[in-house]
């Protein structure tokens, strides 16, 4: 019994080799809200229904992709606490128009997400206002104060999946070992932000000569590389899981690459923000390009898209870091920091694909399949049996985005009345359609 | 003379030519302010609107006079003891202010890129008076029009800028304003006080003063700001002075004819030897005070014609 033929569909595999990067055509088959087959483009989509079962309903894709939905880790969600910024139903609207099928929160609410009362507290809000999967990761110290850990087996309990104080720094190396030595116990995958927190303290902007004719504060990109490295001898100390939650400068990427060759279990993301933009897009200090870690040298985006072609960074991610506009029209320094990235994630990021630095099945095996890898997630392959979590995007449809038409809360996109190239078409999850453009 | 600037948030926006027609007009207004009736009505019937959302003694009495000497209704707001400390932000500031319908609003500010901010926000002509550490524009034109009367021209000099660059708005719009002119730059301080990627900037960067200062037209000092000690920029006030501080010995290096500049308030002791400051024969700090009046009326001047010309 097939419910679903997604017929002449441009099939964008993650694990594809080099021929078919860029997507092959064919026909995909669901039922039970799971793949069953894919089958070549020549047998005609109306004949695979008569023989597969005639309830199945046609999607004619007319040679667009279909590739496995987002798994976007690190969605700041503001509930509790800040719900005039996001909520879960603004959130998984923006998502489902985005492509994201499974969104990873994050625990840096008011409240910190840092005990399981908490917790099921956002996965009820959650189940019940989103249409697509909502992930929580919960805080690793309690509070994010970086003092005393969480109590993490009963977290993992009710659901979480990550642990992380986002972008604050566990200071105390002695906290932070010991709580990825119990984490390691649990098998639990720790999040870091590599950054050295004392050297970046107040910092707005990378060091350089466009900070320096800024008069902003600054911080070494070699910040970035000393957090790196505290964490990768705290790992290989502990053996916990990590992941990186951005790496976004050139002289960082060594270290990984280092730590990955000595077996450790590390992997890296990296914002869609910091592979596309860089840090001369701040301008006259325009604060929606205030982003944590700050947008970085030209030279340190090449080196992070070239990483993501090879592999080394895993994860592309939108960082979602919803901010309304009383917060960001401020000074600079004092502007609160981040951007919204449900819905500008996946055009952004075929950015890279047009510039013909990476292919697609290079994008999606960074979009959705290696973040559904590191959970542990069945999703995030065109494979049968995979959940039918898919996104339907024309990579060539050129548009201006205005902010006004995003359905996040906040507006703070930094792509605001860019050229952009790719808009998603539809988003599937478990086999349901879940957005459609009209 | 065409000023084609409805603000000076800072010398990055402006031409040669700006700088020149605004200097030009600036010797006009020093004569009027030697004169015995140091009056003009060159602003009568505007508001001007003093800001200062950081402490400010001179800058501020500076533009409070060039506004009286144009005839304007001038007011100050003590910014850091008002709104801010309730909880107003910088934006409902400006349209507060805005609806009192100012001409000229004269705004220093803290943190970096806040006095543009505020001028988008509002219908008037905006000057700085310094934002972070970003610009002070009419600081580093009044150096300007002070080494043009001393040396007779503004090209072709060769002009040490020594102490606290990295902090220093004044360095920054002193290296803009002075490069637009094409004069050679040398950067003089610790590398703990020079700015990251400077040498970017095309202009040559010393941390020996005694070599930097070598056969200067311009030996130009900056106030050490004393909570930099905290910051553990450097050492101590004695071994800054004695490496550089601007003394008899290190002074004889630059040119027999060379002039001194500070900003003020000097640090007698730690930037600066005190003889070399009030030695008339090389200082000429208090020119620069004199110039700051006449520089500040030509600003307004020019911003003020601009608001004129558009009314009509």
């Amino acid at each position: 019994m097939t419910d679903l033929i997604f017929s002449n569909a441009r099939l964008i595999d993650p694990e594809a080799c080099s021929d078919d990067a860029n997507g092959r055509t064919g026909h995909l088959l669901v039922s039970d809200g799971r793949i069953v087959g894919i089958l070549p483009a020549d047998a005609p989509a109306a004949d695979i229904a008569r023989e597969r079962g005639l309830s199945a309903e046609v999607v004619d894709c007319r040679g667009a992709c279909l590739a496995p939905g987002i798994v976007d880790i690190g969605v700041k969600v503001g509930e509790p606490g800040e719900r005039h910024k996001e909520s879960y139903k603004s959130a998984g609207q923006a998502a489902a128009a985005g492509g994201v099928t499974t969104m990873v929160t994050r625990p840096d609410t008011q409240p910190a997400i840092d005990n399981p009362e908490t917790l099921e507290f956002v996965t009820r809000r959650a189940q019940a206002e989103t249409p697509v999967r909502v992930l929580a990761m919960a805080a690793l110290t309690k509070g994010r104060q970086g003092r005393e850990m969480t109590e993490i087996g009963f977290l993992m309990d009710a659901g979480a999946v990550a642990f992380t104080d986002c972008a604050r720094v566990v200071a105390d190396t002695k906290v932070f070992s010991r709580a990825l030595t119990y984490a390691r116990s649990l098998g639990a995958l720790v999040i870091g932000h590599p950054q050295e927190p004392i050297l970046s303290k107040g910092a707005v902007v990378t060091s350089g000569k466009f900070a320096s004719l800024r008069g902003l504060p600054a911080v070494s990109p070699m910040a970035e590389r000393m957090g790196l490295d505290r964490d990768i001898a705290v790992i290989e100390m502990t053996g916990a899981r990590y992941h990186a939650d951005q790496i976004t400068t050139a002289r960082a990427l060594p270290a990984l690459e280092r730590a990955k060759a000595n077996g450790l279990d590390i992997t890296a993301g990296i914002s869609v923000h910091h592979l596309t933009l860089n840090e001369l897009d701040v301008a006259d200090y325009r604060t929606f390009f205030k982003l944590t870690p700050p947008l970085r040298s030209e030279d340190d985006r090449r080196a992070a898209v070239e990483a993501v072609g090879s592999g080394l960074i895993d994860i592309i991610c939108s960082m979602h870091s919803p901010q309304d506009e009383e917060s960001k029209r401020l000074p600079f320094e004092e502007a609160a920091s981040g951007a919204v990235g449900l819905e500008t994630l996946l055009p952004a990021a075929l950015r890279l694909y047009h510039s013909r630095d990476l292919t697609l099945a290079q994008l999606f095996r960074a979009l959705s399949a290696n973040p559904a890898k590191r959970l542990g997630l069945p999703c995030g392959r065109l494979a049968s049996g995979a959940p039918a979590d898919l996104v339907l995007f024309d990579p060539d449809i050129p548009f201006v985005m205005d902010r006004y038409t995003l359905k996040s809360k906040s507006l703070n996109t930094p792509y605001d009345e860019q050229r952009m190239q790719g808009r998603v078409l539809g988003t599937w999850v478990g086999g349901q359609e879940v957005w459609r453009r009209a | 003379m065409s000023f084609p600037h409805r603000h000076l948030l800072g010398i990055e926006q402006l031409a040669p030519r700006d700088i020149v027609a605004l200097l030009d007009l600036a010797e006009t207004y020093v004569d009027l302010s030697r004169s015995r009736g140091k009056h003009s009505d060159a602003l009568s019937g505007l508001t001007q609107i003093n800001m200062f959302f950081e402490n400010s003694t001179r800058t501020q009495a500076s533009f409070e006079l060039a506004g009286q000497r144009l005839g304007a209704d001038v007011m100050n707001m003590a910014m850091q003891a008002s709104s801010i400390k309730k909880g107003e932000t910088l934006i409902d500031t400006a349209l507060t202010l805005n609806a009192m319908r100012p001409d000229l609003l004269v705004v220093r500010h803290p943190h970096s890129g806040a006095v543009a901010l505020l001028a988008q926000k509002v219908n008037c002509a905006v000057l700085n008076a310094g934002d972070g550490r970003h610009e002070h524009p009419t600081q580093a034109l009044l150096d300007a029009l002070t080494i043009r009367r001393a040396k007779g021209r503004l090209h072709r000099l060769v002009i040490a800028i020594c102490g606290d660059i990295a902090h220093s708005r004044v360095a920054r719009s002193n290296l803009l304003l002075l490069g637009k002119m094409e004069n050679r730059i040398r950067l003089i301080g610790p590398p703990t006080l020079m700015p990251s990627g400077i040498g970017e900037f095309g202009v040559e960067v010393y941390d020996d003063m005694r070599e930097g200062l070598k056969d200067a037209d311009v030996v130009m000092m900056l106030r050490l700001q004393k909570e930099r000690m905290d910051g553990g920029f450097i050492p101590s006030e004695r071994e800054y002075f004695h490496r550089y501080g601007l003394d008899r010995d290190k002074l004889a290096l630059a040119k027999p004819d060379a002039i001194v500049m500070h900003p003020g308030p000097m640090n007698r002791g730690v930037e600066i030897d005190g003889t070399i400051a009030d030695d008339i024969n090389r200082s000429v700090i208090q020119d620069q005070v004199e110039m700051g009046v006449a520089v500040r009326m030509a600003a307004m001047d020019l911003l003020a014609r601009n608001l004129r010309a558009e009314a009509a």
